[in-house]
């Protein structure tokens, strides 16, 4: 269920229409006057109906003429669609614009069935790894470098963008900015495979202090090279490190989210549980019961104890 | 015959002591749902009322409130479950189940739900 979700997508009024940033706001406008046309032009057809159906015959010969079909049919929907499609493209032809170079960049990767998440330089270049969570300074606006590693994902943010579609091999932009510190609930909006209802992402908006703090704390690694943690021990044999990462140590895989400061994060398992020492004991210990189908495998061989002791290692990695 | 009554309040009596009445005072079972909701027992646990997920790891507590055992080992009893609920380790060792990110309030919500799953 999505609303049992942490930071979901669902809740009232809906967040598609309850924009909390100005690239959202002109959908949101769209939106509207795509509905109130619509409605118009629904009123004026069933009243026409009316009409050829119970009208006077005089009214009843005119709607059947010609004439009407060339001004109802084709001249009033070209100019009308044309009208509304320069005005729609107007008004968010600047949400797809390349980054200027005061703007804060953010690759955002689709994968089957979470999201890899690097922060660039002005340059391009990656600096900081992270997965399902982008985090983002108040007021400020961001460009997001949508591309996928797989099949056609799309990033939906619903009260900060509209959906844009991460096509492989492509890299389409996305604006997004937040006027209130919070959490925003984010969904791949496209049909990806078995879990695709459950990738989910959360965009943090952090006060510009905090949000150079928390950029702070995450170049640091959590984790020490010693490995004197029970957990880190457990972590190797178990061969997790085979697939993820943890700065500061010698786990180093690449096909799963970065852990680095994963005890920090809002959700596990991409933005579908709260995070916490017993979540994250139940999704190392069995996730296709919690995500069927997701990539990463059950661990039946670990004891009771090792669980808790992995768990609580990457609890401590904030 | 006249062992008759006696054997009947015996056996009455069997019927009472195998369902020691579960009550806590103060605590909520629609709050402790709730609790339930926010920390993720479900990703562990399949718990009647809890949609999604149904976590495996943990055993399913359908029927939980007519258990006799909490983990098959410690009495099923309202102040064992509350500390039980707060850090498992510190009653059996070995469990797989870690401390949660509860107050003792909000455990014993989350016990009084617990006692409300007694059909089988």
């Amino acid at each position: 269920m999505i609303a049992d979700r942490p930071e979901g997508i669902a809740g009232w009024p809906p967040p598609a229409l309850d924009p909390a940033g100005p690239f959202a706001g002109p959908l949101n406008v769209l939106a509207w006057v795509l509905f109130a046309m619509g409605a118009v032009v629904l009123l004026v057809v069933v009243a026409a109906l009316g009409l050829a159906l119970f009208g006077p015959r005089r009214w009843r010969a005119r709607l059947g003429g010609e004439r009407l079909v060339w001004i109802g049919g084709l001249a009033f929907p070209v100019v009308v669609l044309s009208a509304l499609l320069i005005y729609g493209l107007g008004l968010t032809s600047h949400l797809t614009q390349e980054p200027g170079p005061d703007e804060m960049r953010v690759r955002v990767t689709g994968e089957m069935w979470w999201w890899r998440v690097a922060y660039l330089d002005d340059a391009g270049r990656e600096v900081l790894q992270d997965a399902n969570e982008v985090h983002i300074p108040v007021g400020r606006p961001v460009v997001l470098e949508l591309d996928s590693a797989d099949v056609i994902h799309s990033l939906w943010i619903p009260r900060l963008s509209g959906k844009v579609d991460m096509i492989p091999g492509r890299r389409n932009l996305m604006r997004v900015q937040a006027d209130a510190a919070g959490a925003y609930g984010g969904q791949c909006a496209e049909y990806c495979g078995g879990p695709h209802a459950l990738m989910g992402l959360v965009v943090v908006a952090h006060e510009p202090a905090d949000f150079t703090a928390w950029r702070a704390r995450q170049t640091v690694p959590a984790a020490t090279a010693g490995l004197p943690a029970p957990g880190a021990e457990v972590f190797g044999r178990a061969g997790c490190g085979a697939c993820h990462t943890v700065a500061g140590t010698a786990f180093n895989g690449l096909a799963g989210p970065d852990l680095s400061h994963v005890g920090s994060r809002r959700t596990l398992g991409a933005g579908i549980l709260p995070n916490n020492h017993g979540t994250m004991a139940g999704w190392i210990s069995d996730s296709q019961a919690i995500k069927p189908g997701n990539r990463m495998p059950a661990y039946p061989v670990l004891t009771g104890q090792e669980l808790r002791d992995v768990s609580a290692w990457l609890e401590s990695l904030k | 015959m006249r062992w008759a009554p006696l054997a009947a309040a015996l056996l009455a009596g069997c019927g009472e002591t195998a369902r020691p009445p579960r009550t806590i005072a103060g605590a909520d079972p629609a709050r402790g749902l709730a609790v339930i909701e926010r920390v993720g027992c479900a990703a562990c646990h399949a718990i009647p009322g809890v949609d999604w997920p149904e976590g495996r790891a943990g055993p399913a507590l359908k029927g939980f409130g007519a258990s006799p055992l909490i983990a098959g080992r410690l009495p099923n009893r309202p102040d064992v479950l509350t500390a039980w609920l707060i850090d498992p380790p510190s009653l059996a060792p070995d469990t797989a189940m870690p401390p949660s990110p509860i107050s003792e309030a909000e455990a014993r919500d989350i016990a009084a739900y617990l006692y409300t799953l007694d059909d089988r």
